[in-house]
């Protein structure tokens, strides 16, 4: 026992050679280092409206505003919104895309716009991004306040609403999916940016595509069988079904989307985590 | 004996030339082809050597190859090299910011790396909360921090300043608080580039009194720098590496001498430039130097006096002009400057001479800048390490100061001794 200590005592804390193994992942580094994740959420909440004169109110401008142009653009053309108040129907699409595309975007400069830090000191760098999608919880969690409100209003006027209050206890769980999902993309998105930057005119231009497919602005009932099927496997478009569903009654939710959902998402995080651990060892030479 | 905690085994690192990042997309086919075969990765066998003054063959260099050493725990290793001799890539390796390309090394230990202070400094944040976010980046936890909180805000000097935004700092403050904070670290090996030439001279100073200390404390230092004054008084083992090779790991004083003479022109007392062309240019020519002896041999002794002069050719005529002269130390610490009086010059050839008295140079070695300056301040050429003579001493006599005598120069000086009473 004591000889088998002291040859551990004496072994090298940290062995570096050109090729280790892809599933060689320092996630219990990533855990060491949750100060820091910390410290960068608080970074990033204490200076994102500095300077600015509305403050945090900004927040909610931007869901009120385009909840407004939406109601009004799409009421114009008469789009279904599954018999859901207009304002309540596309102020919850709004609050969780908006969450969705901002963890995206973020996530997947991580390595481009961090190079300077990256370059000069050690850490395990999916702590950045894990921040990222932390720091945009917390502000999809005041954001949330809005909607509640709204939510409130709708609930006790005439507007018959049926929340599925059993349901509630998963809404969490839809949250989590959705941030999850959204770093996956990111991370894998900033991988491949490190080498070739087309995929940062992709990333930029699809988001604003894919938000008309993921059930943001067209309820999923008005797609039909296997195009509504397709569409529901995206985690986001699947999420947003079912957490309508569970605040309003109406929206698909069905225990094969969220399984599938589940799968592709545990499968994406796997893949990125992989392929971002691969990329952080020499990126600063690509970069 | 104390253990190695630093172990390093063939390691190399090769980078593509011109283009962005170590290959291209046809290469990484390649690559991926050989690798389907199970054979070697064919671009490992070639690269050349990286000398940045020669134009090459190869797209492919060696920015480092077979670096072989180990550092012994409480260690403090200078690493020196001429620029771009691999020293920064090294230590980047070291501190896990890329990987190596061949070979592999194992660290036992905490490592703190400080390639640069204040990274990630955030301009909006107040002083307190980047010394938070900088101590979290460079791998603190907030306990430690806290608790050395009060340290870091002291050595830094900013105390009056703690909570306003750094970007209101000066250039200065924002440097003291950086190191401040990198300095109350406590790795078990740090690993220092350069960072030491920042802010002011009382400053560098406790920064080099900081570094001792992180020594004595049984923590290993790596550290890489060009100011070889400090390289001398901290490091107790020194790694010379030069085109991206270890030439020479040993004894301070040793691989810093080894260092000097590769670099510095060999030391010659005359030197005749007619046919080359180097120190010429469309206005000048130096066509040769000579330090003349009045011992009549060649060596030199701090009782030798010398007369050094200066042969050149005007090319156009100069409504002033003068030549000045820096006599340094090996550390490139000037002795003294010594410069002709300026006078209108025309096209022609100029010898120009001066002379150093016997008993004023110390038993040193000398290093000589040429300046040829016309207008005052207009360098017309620079002969940068012209010329680099050893001084010897003299055999000392019974009775006289045996010990070493310190200071750039030795001047004999007249000593009036009187005596003014018996008791």
């Amino acid at each position: 026992m004591k000889i088998s200590k002291k040859i551990n005592k004496s072994e090298w804390d940290i062995i570096v050679s050109p090729q280790s193994s892809i599933f060689h992942l320092n996630l219990k580094e990533v855990w060491a280092y949750r100060d820091l994740i910390i410290l960068l959420v608080k970074r990033d909440l204490t200076t994102l409206y500095k300077q600015t004169i509305l403050g945090p109110l900004w927040m909610f401008i931007q869901p009120i505003f385009t909840t407004l142009i939406y109601t009004f653009t799409f009421g114009q053309a008469k789009l279904s919104t599954d018999g859901i108040p207009p304002i309540l129907f596309y102020l919850i699409g709004q609050t969780f895309w908006g969450y969705f595309s901002e963890c995206l975007t973020k996530t997947s400069t991580t390595f481009i716009s961090n190079a300077s830090v990256f370059g000069k000191v050690y850490f395990p760098r999916l702590v950045v991004p894990v921040s990222i999608v932390i720091s945009n919880l917390i502000k999809l969690g005041i954001q949330l306040s809005l909607l509640l409100i709204i939510y409130l209003y709708y609930s006790t006027t005439a507007h018959a609403l049926s929340p599925q209050w059993k349901l509630f206890i998963l809404l969490p769980l839809f949250i989590a999916m959705i941030g999850v999902f959204s770093l996956s993309l990111g991370i894998l998105f900033s991988s491949v940016t490190t080498k070739y930057r087309d995929f940062n005119f992709l990333i930029t231009f699809a988001i604003q595509l894919v938000m008309f497919i993921s059930c943001v602005v067209l309820p999923a009932s008005m797609f039909n069988g296997k195009t509504q099927f397709l569409m529901l496997c995206n985690p986001v478009a699947g999420c947003m079904e079912a957490i309508k569903h569970i605040l309003t009654g109406s929206g698909v939710f069905s225990s094969t989307f969220i399984l599938i959902n589940t799968i592709v998402t545990l499968f994406l995080l796997a893949v990125s985590v992989i392929l971002f651990n691969r990329t952080e060892k020499s990126f600063m030479d690509t970069v | 004996m104390s253990k190695m905690v630093i172990e390093i085994n063939n390691l190399g690192k090769q980078y593509r030339l011109g283009q962005v990042g170590t290959t291209t997309i046809s290469d990484d086919l390649k690559r991926w082809w050989h690798k389907v075969r199970g054979k070697e990765d064919p671009f490992l066998k070639i690269g050349e050597e990286n000398d940045r003054s020669v134009k090459g063959n190869s797209d492919y260099v060696w920015a480092l190859k077979d670096i072989n050493f180990s550092v012994k725990q409480g260690e403090v290793l200078g690493i020196v090299g001429n620029n771009g001799a691999g020293k920064s890539t090294l230590l980047k390796i070291l501190s896990r910011t890329t990987s190596p390309t061949l070979g592999e090394y194992k660290i036992k230990g905490r490592v703190a790396s400080l390639l640069e202070v204040g990274t990630g400094f955030h301009p909006d944040l107040t002083g307190r909360e980047n010394v938070f976010l900088n101590g979290a980046i460079l791998g603190m936890t907030k306990l430690e921090i806290q608790k050395s909180f009060d340290e870091i805000v002291a050595f830094s000097g900013v105390e009056r300043y703690i909570d306003t935004p750094v970007k209101r700092y000066s250039s200065g403050m924002y440097v003291r608080l950086a190191f401040a904070v990198a300095a109350h670290l406590n790795p078990e090996i740090l690993i220092v580039d350069e960072v030491l030439a920042v802010g002011d001279l009382d400053f560098q100073k406790k920064c080099l009194g900081k570094m001792k200390d992180v020594s004595t404390q049984g923590r290993t230092v790596l550290f890489v720098s060009h100011n070889l004054s400090a390289v001398k008084s901290l490091c107790t083992q020194v790694a010379l590496i030069e085109k991206g090779k270890l030439f020479e790991i040993g004894n301070t004083g040793k691989v810093i001498n080894t260092y000097l003479s590769r670099n510095l022109s060999e030391s010659a007392l005359s030197r005749n430039f007619l046919n080359v062309d180097l120190y010429t240019n469309d206005e000048f020519k130096l066509i040769e130097y000579n330090v003349e002896l009045n011992n009549g041999s060649n060596i030199i002794y701090i009782s030798t006096g010398l007369t050094l002069h200066f042969k050149f050719q005007l090319k156009k005529s100069m409504p002033s002009f003068f030549v000045g002269v820096h006599v340094n130390n090996i550390y490139d610490e000037c002795a003294f400057i010594t410069s002709s009086n300026p006078h209108p010059a025309d096209e022609g050839i100029y010898n120009y001479s001066f002379s150093i008295p016997p008993h004023f140079l110390n038993d040193k070695t000398y290093i000589l800048h040429v300046y040829f300056v016309k207008n005052s301040n207009d360098v017309v050429c620079l002969a940068e390490n012209l010329i680099k003579f050893e001084v010897n001493d003299l055999p000392r006599k019974e009775g006289q100061y045996m010990g070493e005598y310190i200071g750039l120069l030795r001047p004999e000086l007249n000593w009036e001794v009187k005596k003014l009473s018996n008791s």
